[in-house]
């Protein structure tokens, strides 16, 4: 059966393999995305979770809100597992796309080792990073994915040291240097670009990675209706660049028509909020030139200055909100 | 038949077994049975897929991947591949997933050494794989044969873990008989799952499972684990029909029937235990050998009946836990504790040291003391430089 090419949103069959039931918080970045990728790879998948918020919420005995077949056992092999699968269902004489979901501290961090080793070895697999930019099942720890000042557990608002002094790795970089059929960087909030790379995934042999920004609520001291917008915000202020390299051809999908000061998108974090004007001008810095990098334009720095500042979203009553 | 290294008889033997997924990672003494694996699927002896991942730790993800998977998965390690491995031992048993691998026993960590010393796969004990101690070489070809249909009985469905002697078998080679493949596909059917992962029958496998499920799959585990015994027995009697070579099942005995003393052995030191005691009973010292040959499941009724009548025994062990005693020697005491039987442990051949006859003899001296009655130590190191 050749199934029906999936280009915009509205494809998009309708049929869950993450079904309702499942124990995510409100506004779940990380939810959306896996709901929304099984939407578009459909029924013959099989898919390996690590140790992360996703297995917590989705898979406990005697319930699961997956309908896939679903593999737990560890952190830090996904890459391994899903080589181990997929060769199995080779041999059984089975065409089923075998995906493996990890979140960046099993990605960037401790998976590392094991994604680098299926990609090198061009396993014929899809490896998403579901990037909520901490360790959130342990309770928001640091990660290679955190942002440059962000507030986290371990990246704490000290008097000395205030938050994450270390930038966010360039994981999609690392990745695309083993010379893989595709890569992509998937944002929530632009469901056509997400839906249109999660189809040409699916369509390609050999290893896939696929990265997707998810806001996590608690993590980023965050509003549940906004995690969309905040997703949209990192695309226009140049924290997440939407592009992909396709066998080794880098195309940029997305390209936001002016860059929006990064400060729009921190206030409506809390994570950021103790962050002095001097770490902002150092992270817009950051964006500046990996804007450079992508679109080969130079930007002022700073872009801008915030002329009016908007109210921020933090709600200080909330034990959720605020470090 | 062909003269080859246990090393080699294991990569026999998973051809023979057709075994499909093999991840594996190099260590000393363990790499001649995956070069030559790799060697069968490049020659086209052995229809199976080659996973040279990066590390032990992906070699056990791999395979548990594979076997999840549906297909019959092999790997094989040593030392400190196999401590790498060790968060992903846990995986295996109670997913219940039949992995076979082969741990050839090396000594770990710092005084660090490639020679053998059971204080690597000893402490996997508590994992739930069930673990096996090889003689020779031929025993290592049989037993990876064994071992599959052991592992993947339905009334088992656990990982199997066959252990050998590093360089004393890896690397040293002996005649093998070869069963004839067609034997070997009579004894050995096509690897049937449990459960596996299918789209066309979704299962979600080792969900997190909060306290109110975990206790009862772990006893189901344990009663898993305790349940193997009767297959062992059975399978070992049936290869032994079909090729006729037999190793006992979980212990075998040499001149245990009028013995009054005797010792327990696994490993290859169980070969110049034999001769050791040849010599003695030619003095006419009624003495016996005990080959222990598996750790898991302990074969703790079976050594109770064999020790019944026995005035002392001793213990051999190729590890240590340190300030106690030998792993070998704990598990015995509590499975003969209600005998009384007085018991000593003898520590030997640590970090690769040669376990010589007159060593072996000195053992089987302090046993013949405490038979008498006189006091002797309890935990005893052999071949020790300088004082003991
Ligand atoms: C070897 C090992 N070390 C530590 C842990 C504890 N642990 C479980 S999940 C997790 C963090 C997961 O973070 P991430 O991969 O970013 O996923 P998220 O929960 O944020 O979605 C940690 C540290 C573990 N399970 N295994
Ligand atoms: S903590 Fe974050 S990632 Fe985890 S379920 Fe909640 S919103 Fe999702």
């Amino acid at each position: 059966m050749v199934a029906k090419e999936i280009k915009t949103i509205k494809d998009l069959p309708r049929d869950d393999y993450l079904t309702r039931g499942h124990g995510a918080c409100p506004g779940c970045g990380v939810a959306i995305a896996v709901k929304n990728i099984a939407r578009v790879l459909g029924k013959d998948t099989i898919v390996y979770v690590p140790a992360s918020c996703l297995i917590v919420f989705s898979a406990l005995y005697p319930a699961s809100a997956f309908k896939w077949p679903f593999f737990y056992t560890a952190f830090e092999n996904t890459g391994a597992v899903i080589s181990g699968i997929k060769a199995a269902l080779k041999r059984r004489g089975r065409e089923v796309t075998v995906i493996g979901m990890a979140g960046d501290g099993g990605t960037f961090d401790i998976g590392l080792q094991a994604l680098s080793g299926a990609a090198e070895r061009n396993e014929d697999v899809i490896y998403v990073c579901l990037d909520n930019e901490a360790y959130m099942n342990t309770g928001i720890q640091r990660s290679g994915a955190t942002p440059f000042g962000a507030w986290t557990t371990t990246s704490p608002i000290g008097k000395k040291v205030q938050g994450k002094r270390e930038f966010k790795k360039d994981i999609d970089a690392i990745v695309s240097a083993h010379s893989i059929p595709y890569m992509a960087t998937l944002s929530i909030a632009h469901p056509n670009d997400f839906v249109r790379k999660v189809q040409k995934a699916k369509s390609v042999s050999g290893f896939r990675f696929l990265h997707v920004l998810c806001p996590c609520v608690p993590g980023w001291r965050s509003e549940a209706s906004k995690s969309v917008a905040i997703a949209r915000l990192a695309v226009e202020t140049g924290m997440w660049t939407l592009y992909e390299v396709d066998h080794g051809v880098e195309k940029l999908t997305y390209k936001p028509k002016t860059l929006v000061p990064v400060k729009e998108y921190l206030q409506l974090q809390g994570r950021f909020r103790h962050m002095s004007e001097e770490d902002i001008e150092k992270l817009q810095t950051w964006i500046c030139e990996r804007w450079k990098h992508h679109f080969y334009e130079e930007v002022p720095v700073p872009p801008c200055k915030i002329e009016e500042a908007r109210k921020a979203l933090i709600i200080d009553e909330d034990p959720l909100h605020g470090p | 038949m062909k003269v080859i290294s246990a090393d080699h008889a294991v990569a026999h033997g998973a051809r023979l077994a057709r075994v499909e997924v093999v991840p594996a990672f190099p260590i000393t003494p363990q790499t001649l049975i995956v070069e030559l694996i790799a060697e069968f699927i490049n020659d086209g002896e052995l229809d199976a897929d080659f996973l040279p991942v990066e590390s032990e730790h992906s070699a056990m993800s791999a395979a548990i991947g594979a076997c999840a998977g549906g297909a019959r998965a092999f790997t094989a390690t040593s030392s400190q591949g196999l401590a790498l491995m060790h968060e992903m031992l846990y995986a295996a048993p109670q997913n219940r997933l039949p992995v076979v691998m082969v741990n050839v026993n090396r000594s770990l960590g710092a005084a660090s050494g490639i020679w053998v010393e059971y204080n690597d796969s000893m402490p996997e004990r508590e994992s739930g794989w069930l673990q096996v101690y090889i003689e020779d070489n031929q025993e290592a070809l049989d037993m990876v044969i064994q071992a599959y249909r052991v592992a993947e009985d339905r009334e088992v469905m656990l990982p199997m873990m066959v252990c050998l002697d590093g360089f004393v078998l890896s690397h040293t080679v002996e005649r093998v008989d070869f069963p004839d493949q067609h034997l070997v596909d009579s004894f050995l059917p096509k690897f049937k799952p449990l459960y596996l992962l299918d789209p066309d029958e979704p299962v979600t496998m080792n969900p997190i499972t909060p306290p109110e499920y975990a206790m009862e799959m772990r006893f189901q585990l344990h009663r898993a684990v305790d349940g193997s015994k009767e297959v062992i027995e059975k399978v070992d009697r049936e290869y032994g029909a079909l090729t006729g070579r037999t190793y006992g099942g979980l212990v075998d005995t040499y001149q245990m029937e009028d013995a009054e003393i005797a010792l327990i052995t696994l490993g290859t030191v169980t070969s110049t235990a034999r001769v050791v005691v040849d010599h003695l009973r030619s003095e006419g010292k009624k003495v016996g050998l005990i080959k222990l040959r598996f750790m898991r499941p302990f074969p703790s009724d079976e050594l109770e009946s064999i020790a019944e009548n026995l005035k002392a025994l001793g213990v051999f062990d190729r590890s240590v836990s340190f300030n106690g005693f030998g792993p070998v020697f704990t598990e015995t005491r509590n499975a003969l504790y209600h005998l009384g039987t007085p018991l000593t442990n003898h520590i030997a051949g640590l970090g690769g040291r040669d376990v010589t006859f007159k060593e072996v003899r000195e053992m089987f001296t302090v046993i013949e003391e405490h038979a008498k009655g006189h006091r002797v130590k309890e935990c005893h190191w052999h071949g020790l430089r300088g004082d003991s």
